[in-house]
C-alpha cells in the first residue's frame, strides 16, 4: 500500500514539475470564471431572484468555482491522448507501477491545477463582496472538495480518452458532455426550480454533489455534517473512476 | 543454462490479421539480438508483446523464466524499453526525467540519485543535465532514453529503432553506448532496425520476420554465408528472406509514426 502510494506521489510529482516549467496555461484558463462572475452574476442579481432568501450572486459563487472545476478537469484527457501520441505513456505502462497509480498520480495533478482557479475566484469574490464564509477551516475544507472534484471529473476524462483514442473524437465527445454537465446540475440554479425530469438527471450528476458540499462551506447553509453526505459521494464516485480508469489505462496505446 | 529470452509459439492477432504468427526464439543471455524485417512484419509487435504492452493473443514468453501472460508486473521490473518514439518529458530537465524514474522503480534515494549522475556521466550528458530536455539534439534525447531505461539494471533491455532520425554523429555515439552497455552490465539487449549496417555491426545474432513469421536466424556470418555468393551484404540477406507486405494499414501508421519521431529528433 505504502509503495502504491509512493508511486502515485512520484507522478503527481512529475506532472506538478512540469506545470512549474510552463505555468502559463493555468492562468489562462482562469479567466473564464472571471467572466461568468462578473457578467453573469451582475445581470442575474437584477432579476426575480430565484435563489430565495440569498442574494444570487452569493448563491452562484460556488456553481461557479465547481463549473470552473469541471471545464479544466474535463479536457485533461486531452493531455492523455497528446502523450500516447509522444510515446510517453508506453514508457510509464512498462514500469512496475501500478496502472491505478498512475491514474491516480495524473488525477492528483490535476486537482492542483484547479487551485490558481480557486485562488482568483476567492479574489473576485472578495472584491465583489460576496458574502462568504472566510475561515480557513471553510477554505481548507473548499480546497480539499476542489481538488476532489478535480480528482473525479479529470480520470472521468481520462476514461473517455482511453475509449475513443483520438483527439479529434475526443475533442467531439468533450465538448458534447461539458454543457449538458454544467446545466444539468444546481451550479446556476437551485433544484426546486427544474422541471422534474431535469432534477432526476441533477441528482444523478456529481457535479451537483460537488456544488451542495461547496455552498455548505462557502455560504454556511447547511449544518456542516450534512457535507459527509455529499462529500462520501464525491469519494466514492472518484474511487470507482480511479478503479476503472486503471483497467482501461493501457487501452489508450493499442 | 536458460535462456533470457525465450518465445513459445507467440501469437498475435488483430481481428483477423495475424500480426505475429507462433513466433519461437530462444535468446542466450548477454547477447545483442537483432531483429529485421519490413513494416508490418511484426517487430514492434513482437517488442510490445514482450514488454507485456500488448497480451498475446495465444502462446508465452518467459523473460528470465517469468511468464510475460502470468506475471507482466514481475516482467516489468527485469526490463527496460526504449520507444521508438520520444519517450522523455520535454518540459523537464534531463535529471528530473531521470530521477523522477527511477523512483518509480523503487531505487532507494541516495542510490537513484548516484545513478542518475553516473548515467548521466555515461552517456556525456552531465554539462546538460538541468537544461529542459526540449533544447537537446536528437541523438542527446536518445542517449538520455537509454540512460533513462537501465537505472534499474535490467536484465533484458529493447530498443526500438534506436537510431531512427539521427545524424550519423548521433548513430555513432548511441552504437558505442549500446557496445559500452552489453560490456559494462553484461545486459542482453533486442533491438529492433531498419538499418542493416547497424544489425551487422552490433548484433551476436539476427533473426529476419516476415509477415509475422519467422523468416531466418543466425549470426550475421552465417546469414551472409547461407547466400552462397561473393561479397555478400546484410542488405542482400535482407532483400533475400524479406518479402513486402503492402496489404494493410498498419504499413500507413508505422510510416507515419517513423517521420514523425524523425521530424521530432532532427
Amino acid at each position: 500500500m505504502i509503495r502504491f502510494l509512493k508511486k502515485t506521489f512520484v507522478i503527481t510529482e512529475l506532472e506538478v514539475r512540469k506545470i512549474f516549467h510552463d505555468p502559463t496555461e493555468i492562468f489562462t484558463r482562469a479567466v473564464q470564471p472571471a467572466l461568468w462572475l462578473l457578467i453573469f452574476g451582475q445581470v442575474f442579481q437584477r432579476m426575480h431572484p430565484m435563489s430565495g432568501n440569498m442574494r444570487y450572486i452569493d448563491f452562484m459563487t460556488p456553481g461557479i468555482l465547481a463549473q470552473s472545476v469541471l471545464f479544466i478537469a474535463i479536457f485533461y484527457g486531452i493531455g492523455i491522448i497528446w502523450e500516447r501520441d509522444l510515446g510517453l505513456t508506453h514508457k510509464f505502462l512498462v514500469t512496475p507501477t501500478p496502472r491505478a497509480a498512475l491514474v491516480l498520480g495524473k488525477a492528483l495533478s490535476a486537482g492542483l491545477r484547479s487551485v490558481p482557479v480557486m485562488i482568483i475566484i476567492y479574489l473576485l469574490a472578495f472584491l465583489l463582496n460576496v458574502k462568504l464564509n472566510w475561515s480557513p477551516l471553510s477554505i481548507f475544507t473548499v480546497l480539499l472538495i476542489v481538488i476532489l472534484g478535480s480528482v473525479l471529473f479529470s480520470t472521468f476524462s481520462l476514461i473517455i480518452a482511453c475509449l475513443v483514442k483520438t483527439r479529434e473524437r475526443f475533442m467531439g465527445i468533450g465538448q458534447l458532455l461539458t454543457m449538458p454537465l454544467f446545466f444539468a446540475s444546481n451550479a446556476i440554479y437551485p433544484i426546486d426550480v427544474m422541471p422534474h425530469w431535469l432534477q432526476v438527471l441533477s441528482r444523478l450528476n456529481p457535479l451537483t454533489y460537488m456544488v451542495n458540499a461547496l455552498r455548505i462551506c462557502m455560504l454556511n447553509t447547511e449544518p456542516p455534517v450534512n457535507l459527509v453526505y455529499n462529500i462520501g459521494i464525491l469519494i466514492v464516485v472518484s474511487a470507482v473512476m480511479i478503479m476503472i480508469g486503471g483497467v482501461l489505462y493501457k487501452r489508450v496505446i493499442v | 543454462m536458460g535462456f533470457i529470452v525465450e518465445t513459445l509459439e507467440l501469437t498475435k492477432q488483430f481481428g483477423r490479421f495475424v500480426a505475429l504468427d507462433h513466433l519461437n526464439i530462444s535468446l542466450e543471455e548477454g547477447g545483442i539480438f537483432a531483429l529485421l524485417g519490413p513494416n508490418g512484419a511484426g517487430k514492434t509487435t513482437a517488442i510490445k508483446l514482450l514488454t507485456t504492452l500488448l497480451v498475446p493473443t495465444s502462446g508465452d514468453a518467459l523473460i528470465d523464466g517469468i511468464s510475460i501472460v502470468k506475471h507482466p508486473f514481475k516482467v516489468r521490473r527485469l526490463i527496460g524499453y526504449v520507444p521508438q518514439m520520444i519517450s522523455v518529458d520535454g518540459t523537464l530537465t534531463g535529471y528530473e526525467n531521470l530521477l523522477l524514474f527511477a523512483k518509480l522503480y523503487d531505487i532507494p534515494s541516495k542510490e537513484a540519485k548516484r545513478r542518475v549522475l553516473e548515467s548521466l556521466e555515461f552517456m556525456n550528458l552531465t554539462d546538460h543535465a538541468r537544461k529542459a530536455v526540449k533544447t537537446y539534439s536528437g541523438g542527446m534525447i536518445r542517449r538520455l532514453e537509454i540512460a533513462q531505461s537501465m537505472l534499474h539494471r535490467p536484465k533484458v533491455l529493447f530498443l526500438d529503432e534506436p537510431t531512427t532520425g539521427l545524424d550519423p554523429i548521433g548513430v555513432k555515439a548511441v552504437w558505442q553506448h549500446i557496445l559500452e552497455l552489453k560490456q559494462q552490465f553484461s545486459t542482453t539487449i533486442l533491438l529492433t532496425t531498419h538499418v542493416m549496417e547497424e544489425a551487422d555491426k552490433l548484433a551476436d545474432h539476427v533473426a529476419f520476420l516476415s509477415r509475422g513469421k519467422l523468416a531466418a536466424i543466425g549470426t550475421p556470418k552465417e546469414l551472409k554465408s547461407s547466400l552462397k555468393k561473393e561479397n555478400v551484404t546484410m542488405e542482400d540477406v535482407f532483400i533475400q528472406y524479406a518479402q513486402e507486405s503492402a496489404e494493410n494499414e498498419r504499413d500507413f501508421h508505422e510510416a507515419a509514426r517513423e517521420r514523425k519521431t524523425t521530424s521530432r529528433l532532427g
